[in-house]
């Protein structure tokens, strides 16, 4: 039989343990993730999100069905000249600190689609971290498909 | 002594010339354009390619409205994208003058960019838009007379390209005026689209 003394004690250590839980396992915050959608024939697209993890991890790679090939670019101007290149080791992402992938920067480069993303389709993105110990985790986000058309998103605030 | 004041006469001749040279500059600066304003340029003379539907068709053709050249490829998930939309809003923002203004897509990836998947691609952001789709051979041609840049780089499994996202921008009578960088805003660029078009006003309607 429990005492009311023990099942407050239980209840205060059950609660002081869902407080504390997330501090140790690392985790990523992932917000507005977004796929470009592409037209028929088209073989290559990008998610774009924001990122925020509360441990220096970087991101290494994802899985989505929708591609076979998923890899982390950046997008640099050099000049009038674009250059697109993979991110050696991933994308560095610091404690606490916001990191947006957008056009212009960043991106989740989703790559050999075997068909089109279309507006309306939500993408299943399991997005792959590894924290400084080189040990890697996943947080999965579904990214609904915005027209490859930006101009409007702008003004709302999206995108850019 | 008169030989130095003949030299001197010599100098204050030659100032205007200066002065007059400095000006034909090619490229001058953004005085009253956004845009880099080109005047006599020496690349960009020529366009000729098939289009989507396999036409032949060069700068002739489009005589009457501004045009703007963009050189890219459909893998690419950013610049395009942001470079077509622009040109969309740079349109919507013209209103009824939009309706002279108009972009032609090079593609620097005929590899890839079939006819049918650029056709596609293009009418996703404005049907009236041209797309271009040579040979690697023509393509290549082509950004030579542009001044284009452009080289496939392999990432992976793939490959993506390098290449110039400036927007060539000719005027209604042909000529190439503008060269607008990436960056320029869609507010600036339809601006500068609005005195292209105002410089060569609207043909007399001979029809």
């Amino acid at each position: 039989m429990l005492t009311i003394q023990t099942r407050r004690c239980l209840g205060l250590a059950l609660m002081f343990g869902a407080f504390t839980l997330p501090a140790w396992a690392q985790t990523v915050k992932v917000d507005g993730p977004w796929v470009q959608a592409t037209v028929a024939g088209q073989k290559a697209t990008a998610a774009f999100m924001k990122l925020t993890a509360d441990a220096p991890v970087r991101l290494t790679g994802g899985k989505t069905p929708v591609a076979p090939v998923v890899e982390i670019h950046e997008m640099v101007m050099d000049g009038d000249v674009m250059k697109m290149r993979a991110i050696e080791g991933g994308l560095p992402l610091e404690a606490g600190k916001t990191v947006e992938l957008k056009p212009g920067g960043y991106h989740v480069m989703l790559i050999d689609l075997p068909k089109a993303v279309e507006v309306g389709q939500n993408v299943p993105l399991t997005l792959t971290f590894t924290d400084a110990q080189g040990k890697t985790f996943e947080v999965a986000v579904e990214a609904p498909v915005r027209p490859l058309k930006r101009g409007h998103e702008k003004k709302s605030g999206h995108g850019m | 002594m008169t030989k130095y004041y003949l030299h001197r006469r010599f100098a204050l001749a030659l100032l205007p010339l200066a002065l007059l040279l400095s000006a034909c500059e090619k490229v001058s600066p953004p005085a009253a354009f956004h845009a880099t304003e080109i005047r006599e340029a020496s690349f960009g003379r020529e366009l000729r390619l098939p289009d989507t539907e396999g036409r032949v068709r060069t700068l002739a053709d489009f005589r009457g409205e501004v045009v703007g050249v963009y050189f890219g490829f459909l893998q690419c998930p950013d610049v395009c994208p942001t470079a077509l939309s622009r040109a969309v809003e740079v349109k919507q923002l013209l209103g009824e003058e939009g309706k002279r203004f108009r972009i032609i897509f090079v593609t620097v990836d005929p590899e890839r960019d079939t006819p049918e998947v650029v056709r596609a691609y293009l009418d996703a952001f404005d049907p009236s838009f041209v797309g271009l789709v040579g040979t690697p051979e023509e393509v290549a041609r082509t950004a030579e007379e542009f001044r284009v840049y452009y080289r496939k780089v392999p990432t992976g499994s793939s490959y993506t390209m390098d290449h110039t996202a400036t927007t060539f921008v000719y005027n209604a009578n042909g000529k190439l005026r503008l060269a607008v960088p990436h960056a320029l805003s869609a507010e600036a660029f339809a601006a500068d689209v609005r005195r292209l078009l105002a410089e060569t006003a609207p043909a007399e309607p001979g029809r």
